[in-house]
């Protein structure tokens, strides 16, 4: 694997790698320079099997995290595309034409997280909604309970007994 | 609303301009009526043991609790020995089992099946999920409580259910009928415009009738 | 009527990607739904078909009928707590959801499972494995019109939940994998017990194959169903026996071994012809294979021992920040858990990556076109997708 980084580390500009786990390694790029990568290892370096297309909100510092978790068959190595795109105005090149897959997983971010992909198939149809009006669900801002509680009438008498909040307070009190 | 609900006009095969309005073209728009019992009692209980002893599931499967159907159906606890049966379609179907969670996209289509099923007509809710949410209380897509939106006639608690209890559940189903207990579908009737806007208030895209027949 | 279009063409107009043009108010095409209310169709979902004839022009799937959010609803629970619901994700084999999600805590936090752990896991996937093909083999039978398999393999996955049944306490849902180990370990006799429920469900599987796979009606409606061209595995992400129905052999189990699985001797089993037949043969072989690895597993693994790592306080539990991938090979394909954790005591973000995620919607849409209307059940079936952990 630190081969196959050191050599790509010639053409793209890769910076935070995390050898996870022998044939898992985890890398960033910039945004401009993701499609480029992620095509130049599928086409020559035989990382032809689409894991995931996925992302984190990491809420505190305005950033999408977008992974393209790729894998190699024949070397049965994993890598991790990460590419930080902005929150404020999350819009990524889409991968349709690499992989057919890969336009079901930006239908899903673009309901889910509100990361758009101009010209991907169907990208703007409902995938999993019917009739949502609020933010995008998995945004890290979008309180779930606070929502389920003012909309679908919750039934009276739950009481929470969190017996993690009492243990903390006897036996970690400094967190 | 979507497109294909909206009046328009249409150009038939034989190339005549007719003007369409699936609302109202496609539905009927009466309520549901309120339906007395028989006033001879001996006629009402003998209709009451014969509704009790063919409960026929409607087989929608509208959350993970369907999984138990399966063994019910097949020969170790085989639930055909006590007259019930799954049919494909509402139109047959007089029982609805709420087999779990009921995701916003499926109860528009819980509705739409319930209203479709010939009456008298009997709500099962299974699971922990249709009495208060269960495990999936703080969930933005389900609903919490079942009973807001359709009557439930009996609740089976579980989650899941093992298919001893959904039997047992039945059974008791079937004594509630034969006491002339199970009167959802008049409750449905008469809080209509209740449980309308219930329903309103969560499925945001309405682009079906008030009432399904 | 000057309009040539209305007239029925034997096929319509093709569009420049391949797609059938559809015009809908011309009366040559209806539109019909199959599903979510439809007996044809596996889970909660719906195909929305665009017929002519009764070839079917176009397909869109639909999904979203059982999505409740849990990658939301994971990230305001503690570890622990991310175990009783992860296992709703996929129902008719929850412990593959138990196994890749402990197995990310573990990895993430640093910790060493104990050898019994490992070996019961093991156990319990391959049963999970068992049980899953059980049922599933009784709804190929069913969608192309023979209920009486469907009965008698629910039947013989009755047994192997009396089993899960015996071990973990629960029929469906078992939430025996915890972070750091099992629960417990098998009782006593549970050897015994097994080995008798194995031999009458390869009795069972014996009917099956005569009844079945031998019989004329299913063979004829299924050769030649659905065709999965090798080269399309990759582009659209095909895992599973979908793929190695089409000869090319990707097993997690072997390609990325995990638990237990290098001290088993099993092989990868492939088929040629890549259609409905093919795979529902292949995952009768599969059905095999997995009832002799749980004769291995169980000469092979520990009656005692330590079952549970030490694993610290898990109301109070901060896993460092770190990011990881565990897959494993479920009966579907390649199943698996990406999770991120940012050092406090909920997970940022965990993702299910679940193989009916490509079957269902990328793969389906394409081999649904073309096909008999009467056969997209059957078409359905023998993608084994299932509708949950498409949406979770």
């Amino acid at each position: 694997m630190k081969e196959l980084i050191a050599r790509l580390k010639k053409q793209f500009k890769i910076t935070d790698e995390v050898y996870q786990k022998p044939d898992q390694t985890y890398i960033t790029v910039p945004q401009e320079q993701a499609v480029a990568l992620v095509t130049h290892l599928r086409d020559y370096e035989g990382f032809n099997h689409l894991v995931l297309l996925t992302a984190v909100d990491w809420i505190e510092e305005n950033l999408f995290q977008l992974i393209y978790l790729l894998n190699n068959n024949d070397f049965k190595a994993d890598l991790g595309v990460r590419v930080m795109i902005d929150r404020h105005e999350a819009t990524m090149t889409s991968i349709h034409h690499l992989w057919k897959a890969a336009a079901t997983y930006q239908r899903e971010l673009k309901e889910m997280f509100g990361i758009d992909f101009p010209g991907s198939p169907r990208v703007d149809e409902p995938f999993i909604l019917e009739g949502w009006d609020n933010i995008p669900p998995y945004r890290r801002d979008f309180d779930t309970k606070k929502y389920s509680e003012e909309t679908y009438f919750p039934r009276p008498g739950r009481t929470t007994h969190d017996p993690a909040e009492y243990m903390k307070k006897k036996l970690y009190p400094e967190d | 609303m979507k497109e294909e609900f909206e009046k328009r006009i249409v150009t038939g095969p034989d190339g005549k301009q007719f003007e369409v309005d699936p609302m109202k073209d496609y539905f009927c728009e009466d309520r549901p009526q309120v339906h007395q019992p028989n006033s001879n009692t001996v006629i009402e209980k003998f209709m009451n043991w014969a509704r009790s002893e063919s409960l026929w599931i409607l087989g929608f499967g509208t959350g993970c609790g369907a999984i138990e159907m399966r063994p019910l159906m097949t020969p170790r606890f085989d639930a055909y020995r006590y007259g019930i049966q799954w049919r494909p379609t509402p139109r047959q179907a007089n029982v609805f089992v709420i087999s779990g969670y009921l995701s916003v996209k499926t109860l528009k289509r819980v509705v739409r099946s319930y209203e479709q099923m010939q009456g008298p007509k009997y709500v099962v809710g299974l699971g922990s999920c249709t009495i208060n949410g269960g495990m999936y209380w703080d969930s933005y897509n389900t609903i919490n409580r079942l009973d807001y939106y359709l009557p439930v006639d009996i609740y089976i608690a579980g989650c899941m259910p093992r298919p001893e209890s959904l039997l047992a559940g039945f059974e008791q189903l079937k004594k509630m009928i034969k006491a002339g207990e199970c009167e959802g579908q008049n409750k449905y009737a008469e809080n209509f415009d209740w449980y309308k806007a219930n329903q309103k208030k969560i499925i945001k895209d309405w682009d079906m009738p008030d009432y399904n027949w | 009527m000057s309009d040539a279009s209305i007239y029925r063409d034997k096929f319509p107009q093709k569009n420049p990607d391949g797609t059938n043009q559809i015009d809908l108010e011309n009366g040559k095409f209806i539109k019909i739904w199959q599903g979510p209310n439809h007996p044809g169709i596996t889970g909660n979902m719906s195909l929305e078909l665009v017929i002519q004839g009764d070839e079917v022009m176009e397909c869109k799937t639909h999904v979203g009928y059982l999505h409740r959010g849990f990658e939301k609803l994971m990230e305001r629970r503690r570890f622990i707590q991310c175990f009783p619901i992860c296992v709703r994700i996929a129902v008719p084999e929850p412990d593959f959801n138990e196994y890749c999600l402990s197995a990310t805590f573990e990895e993430l936090a640093g910790i060493e499972i104990p050898e019994a752990a490992q070996w019961m896991r093991t156990l319990l996937l391959e049963m999970a494995r068992l049980q899953s093909f059980l049922m599933w083999i009784g709804g190929q039978a069913g969608s192309f019109g023979m209920g009486v398999i469907g009965q008698w393999s629910n039947y013989a996955r009755d047994l192997v939940l009396d089993r899960f049944e015996e071990i973990t306490g629960g029929r469906i849902y078992h939430m025996h994998m915890t972070p750091g180990g099992v629960r417990g370990l098998a009782p006593e006799g549970f050897e015994k017990r097994m080995e008798e429920n194995l031999v009458e469900i390869e009795m069972i599987m014996k009917d099956i194959q005569t009844t079945m796979f031998e019989n004329a009606v299913f063979k004829k409606r299924s050769i030649g169903l659905g065709y999965i061209d090798p080269s399309w595995v990759y582009d659209y992400g095909i895992t599973g026996p979908n793929a190695r129905a089409a000869g090319i052999p990707k097993d997690v189990r072997k390609d990325y071994s995990y638990l237990k699985y290098t001290e088993l001797d099993f092989e990868v089993i492939t088929g040629k012809d890549s259609d409905a037949y093919t795979r529902a043969d292949l995952r009768r072989r599969e059905i095999h294979s997995s009832i002799d690895l749980i004769r291995q597993i169980l000469a092979k693994m520990p009656k005692s021992g330590e079952y549970m790592a030490k694993v610290p306080n898990v109301l109070h539990w901060k896993i460092p920040k770190g990011e990881t991938y565990v897959r494993s090979e479920c009966t579907r394909g390649e199943f698996g858990y990406y999770t991120v954790t940012d050092g406090s005591g909920y997970p940022r973000r965990i993702n299910v990556r679940g193989p009916s995620y490509t079957h269902a919607v990328a793969l389906m849409e394409k081999l649904a076109v073309d096909c008999n209307i009467a056969d997209t059940a059957g078409l359905m079936v023998s993608l084994h997708t299932y509708p949950p952990e498409i949406e979770r």
